[in-house]
């Protein structure tokens, strides 16, 4: 199990890597989505089931559908090549590569310094996970809920387009 | 179908995606990348929370990504809305088009 | 009688708040009743504390009233008390009499002026300080009465203060007495922190209790005590503000800068005579410095044009005088000499005023001239003054108080042969200049005539000064006259008696004629040079030597320009280049800083988001570093 473990991690990582550095939209969700799929799979191997199901339908399958369809929508083409300049200019990514790596550097640092066994024990089924939900967490359920309402209620204002008011705008 | 996985690899690589999405959000200048790599920061920070709960065998770590999960829906739609809205004000979608409040 | 102390001083603030809060309400005459009168009143009350302190034998030979406590602070508990022994007894009765009778003198003198409430309220409140001073029985208190006068000084030169140049002089005044004054401060500090106590004999019998002769305490406290003193009576160093404060109306003159208030440091040397005795080396620079004085102001008279800046620089000489006396011992001769120098140079003054009056403001008495038959009763009466200002022997009371002053110079141990020529010399010259003041206004050719004539109020009290100026030097005889000693038997209750050196006290005689022929010389001295119409004394003057010597003498010495050139000019330059404050630069210093730091913090928040997600991105590296590593 410990070989599935590190295969998909690998994979995972590749996938990510070719997300941040696509020029196209699309090629770099579905790159994405090839990297959910490996975490999913790596949750199956430490015992969550239920959730490794959540994570390719709500979020790979939802989430970045959603994306999809908006960058349809938007219907860009030519921006292709402008982007493409600002990716190459090696002075966009040192800073931020230097940044990143200086975090890597301190979590590893943290993390190996902390040392915690082995674990991925026992599977968690997604009956647990329910209970549990109802149960210990049902605020935060509760809170979950009426945040996706504001979700909901904004998207679709901020979506709307009045045409009346968008000539009298800049 | 147990496996003793080692815990500090899986965070690991919880950080080490992380950093990856830090690296997008910090060096693309497209709206939709930036979104993009958010994505994978959550997604990083849910992993972390599993594998962190795995070790003690409670169903916290799965919880609190189930939480994770819907903030990163409302999220996304929210944002994706806002971008919308700046695609059709400004015309373009860079992120650095979007500053005027500055000084 | 003796109840009546309080009353003294008194008197005078009362007058002085009534004109003040009400003046502008009142009549000229009434003006004149409440000023003049407040003063005639508190001189009868004088008068009768005098009879009263004559008539018994008080033990120790003084009389303490306490008003009331000033202060508790920290064990420093100076009272409202006023002290009455022989000396403050003499200088009370001058300061009243003299005072009352130049303000009746004022009352008309000042009759045209529109200031004549305000100058009036500055008389009475100059008065009462002066009396404060004199009937101080603890140093702050006479510190009080000291800047009381200060303050009234400067109000009355600059009296007529749309002229710009008066309240030049007037601030000159106030800023050069005040180095004397911070210098007397800092005496009363080092006298408090180092015996405890400011009340005067409290202090001496302390001072001789504690400090030896000659001590370091003794002589820094008797120095600061002499510096107050110089800047009060213009001796070297701080001689420079008195000829200018002749802007001043000639009563004004006549008060404060003859009669009263340059005689406080005399006064104030002759009360803590303890701590001087204490420090010989001090009391030996005030016998110095009263001959130094003495003779450049007598220089400087020679060549004045303006008649009442000669009488400034005599009276400079003649305090020289008074300072010569007391550093040699000779406290009661200094007094003897303040109370007939009081009588003769206010008459002075108050006939230079008549004078100057009645040829409409003519102050040069070169354009002056046979005065003599236009206005006799001041023409003799300024020529008696004159007289006991040169000391003409035998019929004037200026005679008597220079001839003891010069005996005393002679024969006392403290005093030696080269500080009597000295006096000598200023003898000399104080004939010479008066007499050729006396020659120039009132003989020769009339070149102005008079066109105003003073009235009976403004002729009777100069007539009885010059009265006073002949009979007051008989109750102090010499020795070889028949001795008199009724004056320094009273005061040698409160000061002690000269010493005479043994051997000394046989030269009487000798000294007495070599002192009046001196003073005759100058007369004659001065006939020569200044009467009739081709004066030799300008043929000296067209000499080259005689040009450079007169210009030389003219500007005093040339002390103004030494003190522009050394103290003023690098003040102002230190002000002018401090125009921009640099204190205030750290202030400015700090905006400017505030403002560049803002400006580059504002580079910060540039609108790009990314730049925002950095910063936060960085914050938690450095979080997290602190925490892991620290």
């Amino acid at each position: 199990m410990n070989a599935v473990f590190y295969l998909s991690a690998f994979v995972a990582v590749i996938s990510t890597i070719m997300v941040i550095t696509r020029v196209n939209a699309v090629h770099a969700l579905l790159y994405f989505i090839v990297s959910l799929l490996s975490v999913a799979l790596i949750f199956f191997v430490l015992g969550a089931p239920f959730i490794a199901a959540l994570e390719v339908i709500i979020y790979a399958g939802a989430i970045l559908v959603l994306f999809v369809f908006v960058i349809m929508l938007l219907n860009i083409g030519s921006e292709a090549a402008e982007k493409e300049k600002q990716l190459l200019s090696p002075q966009a990514w040192t800073g931020p590569a230097l940044l990143a790596a200086v975090l890597l550097a301190e979590l590893i640092y943290v993390l190996v310094k902390g040392g915690s066994g082995a674990g991925g024990i026992g599977i968690i089924g997604p009956k647990q996970v329910g209970v549990s939900l109802l149960t210990k967490y049902v605020i935060g359920v509760e809170l979950a809920s009426m945040l996706l309402l504001a979700g909901l209620v904004g998207a679709y204002h901020l979506g709307k387009r009045d045409r009346t008011k968008k000539r009298r705008t800049a | 179908m147990t496996a003793s996985v080692n815990l500090d690899h899986g965070l690991i690589l919880a950080a080490a995606l992380f950093v990856l999405g830090l690296f997008g959000v910090l060096a693309r200048r497209n709206i939709i990348f930036i979104l993009l790599s958010i994505e994978v920061m959550l997604n990083a920070a849910g992993l972390a929370f599993v594998v962190a709960g795995a070790k003690w065998g409670e169903t916290d770590g799965q919880v609190m990504f189930i939480f994770i999960l819907a903030m990163a829906a409302a999220e996304v739609s929210v944002g994706l809305a806002l971008m919308l809205r700046m695609y059709h004000m400004l015309k373009t979608l860079d992120a650095d088009a979007a500053g005027s409040m500055k000084g | 009688m003796l109840e009546f102390l309080w009353l003294i001083p008194t008197l005078p603030f009362a007058g002085f708040l009534v004109l003040a809060l009400a003046g502008g309400r009142l009549s000229r005459g009434g003006i004149a009743a409440v000023g003049v009168g407040s003063v005639g009143l508190s001189s009868i009350a004088a008068f009768a504390v005098a009879a009263g302190f004559l008539g018994q034998t008080l033990p120790g030979h003084f009389y303490v009233q306490r008003l009331w406590p000033w202060m508790s602070v920290g064990g420093f508990t100076p009272e409202i008390s006023l002290y009455l022994d022989a000396l403050s007894l003499v200088m009370m009765m001058v300061v009243t009499f003299v005072g009352f009778l130049i303000h009746l003198y004022s009352s008309e003198f000042m009759i045209e002026e529109e200031g004549y409430g305000r100058f009036f309220a500055y008389m009475n409140l100059f008065v009462g300080s002066m009396l404060t001073l004199v009937l101080a029985d603890n140093l702050l208190l006479l510190y009080l009465g000291w800047e009381g006068v200060g303050l009234c000084s400067y109000l009355l030169i600059g009296f007529w203060y749309k002229e710009p140049a008066n309240g030049l002089a007037a601030r000159k005044a106030f800023v050069v007495t005040r180095v004397g004054d911070t210098a007397m401060i800092v005496g009363l500090f080092l006298l408090f922190t180092n015996l405890g106590t400011l009340q005067i004999q409290e202090l001496m019998r302390l001072a001789a209790e504690r400090w030896a002769v000659g001590s370091g305490l003794a002589i820094a406290a008797a120095a600061l005590l002499l510096g107050g003193a110089l800047g009060k009576s213009a001796q070297l160093p701080l001689q420079t503000w008195l000829p200018d404060a002749m802007a001043g109306p000639s009563p004004v003159s006549a008060l404060i800068h003859a009669a009263t208030m340059v005689t406080a440091g005399v006064y104030l040397i002759a009360r803590t005579h303890v701590i001087f005795s204490l420090a010989p080396v001090v009391q030996e620079a005030v016998a110095v410095i009263g001959a130094l004085t003495l003779l450049l102001a007598g220089f400087s008279a020679l060549t004045q044009t303006d008649i009442k800046r000669v009488l400034a620089y005599s009276t400079i000489s003649q305090i020289g005088y008074m300072f010569l006396a007391l550093g040699v011992g000779a406290w009661s001769a200094a007094i003897f000499h303040f109370m007939t120098h009081a009588f003769f140079k206010a008459l002075l003054f108050l006939g230079a005023g008549i004078v100057i009056n009645a040829l409409h403001d003519e102050h040069n008495m070169f354009k002056m001239g046979g005065l003599r038959t236009q206005v006799p009763v001041t023409f003799w009466t300024f020529l008696i003054g004159a007289s006991s200002l040169s000391a003409l022997p035998f019929v004037t009371a200026g005679f008597y108080s220079k001839d003891l002053i010069l005996f005393e110079t002679w024969a006392s141990p403290a005093g030696s042969r080269w500080l009597w020529a000295a006096g000598l010399l200023g003898a000399f010259l104080t004939s010479l200049y008066t007499f050729r003041i006396v020659f120039v206004t009132f003989f020769g050719d009339a070149k102005m005539q008079v066109s105003r004539k003073p009235g009976g109020i403004m002729t009777a009290p100069v007539v009885i000064l010059a009265v006073l100026s002949v009979l007051a030097g008989f109750i102090e005889l010499p020795s070889s006259l028949g001795e008199v000693r009724i004056f320094t038997n009273f005061l040698g209750n409160a000061l002690p008696a000269e010493t005479v050196s043994p051997g000394g006290s046989g030269d009487g005689m000798a000294l007495m004629i070599v002192a009046s022929a001196v003073s005759l010389a100058g007369i004659f001295a001065a006939y020569f040079l200044f009467f009739g119409k081709n004066r030799v004394a300008d043929l000296l003057a067209g000499l080259a030597p005689g040009r450079m010597l007169h210009r030389f003498w003219f500007s005093g010495w040339g002390f103004d320009r030494l003190y522009d050139l050394f103290l003023v000019r690098p003040f102002v330059w230190f002000a002018r280049s401090n125009k921009d404050d640099f204190t205030d630069l750290v202030y400015i210093g700090m905006i400017w800083l505030t403002g560049r730091f803002n400006n580059l913090l504002s580079l910060s928040q540039n609108g790009k988001i990314r730049f925002y997600a950095a910063g936060i991105a960085f914050g938690a590296v450095v979080v997290i570093a602190i925490a892991v590593f620290l």
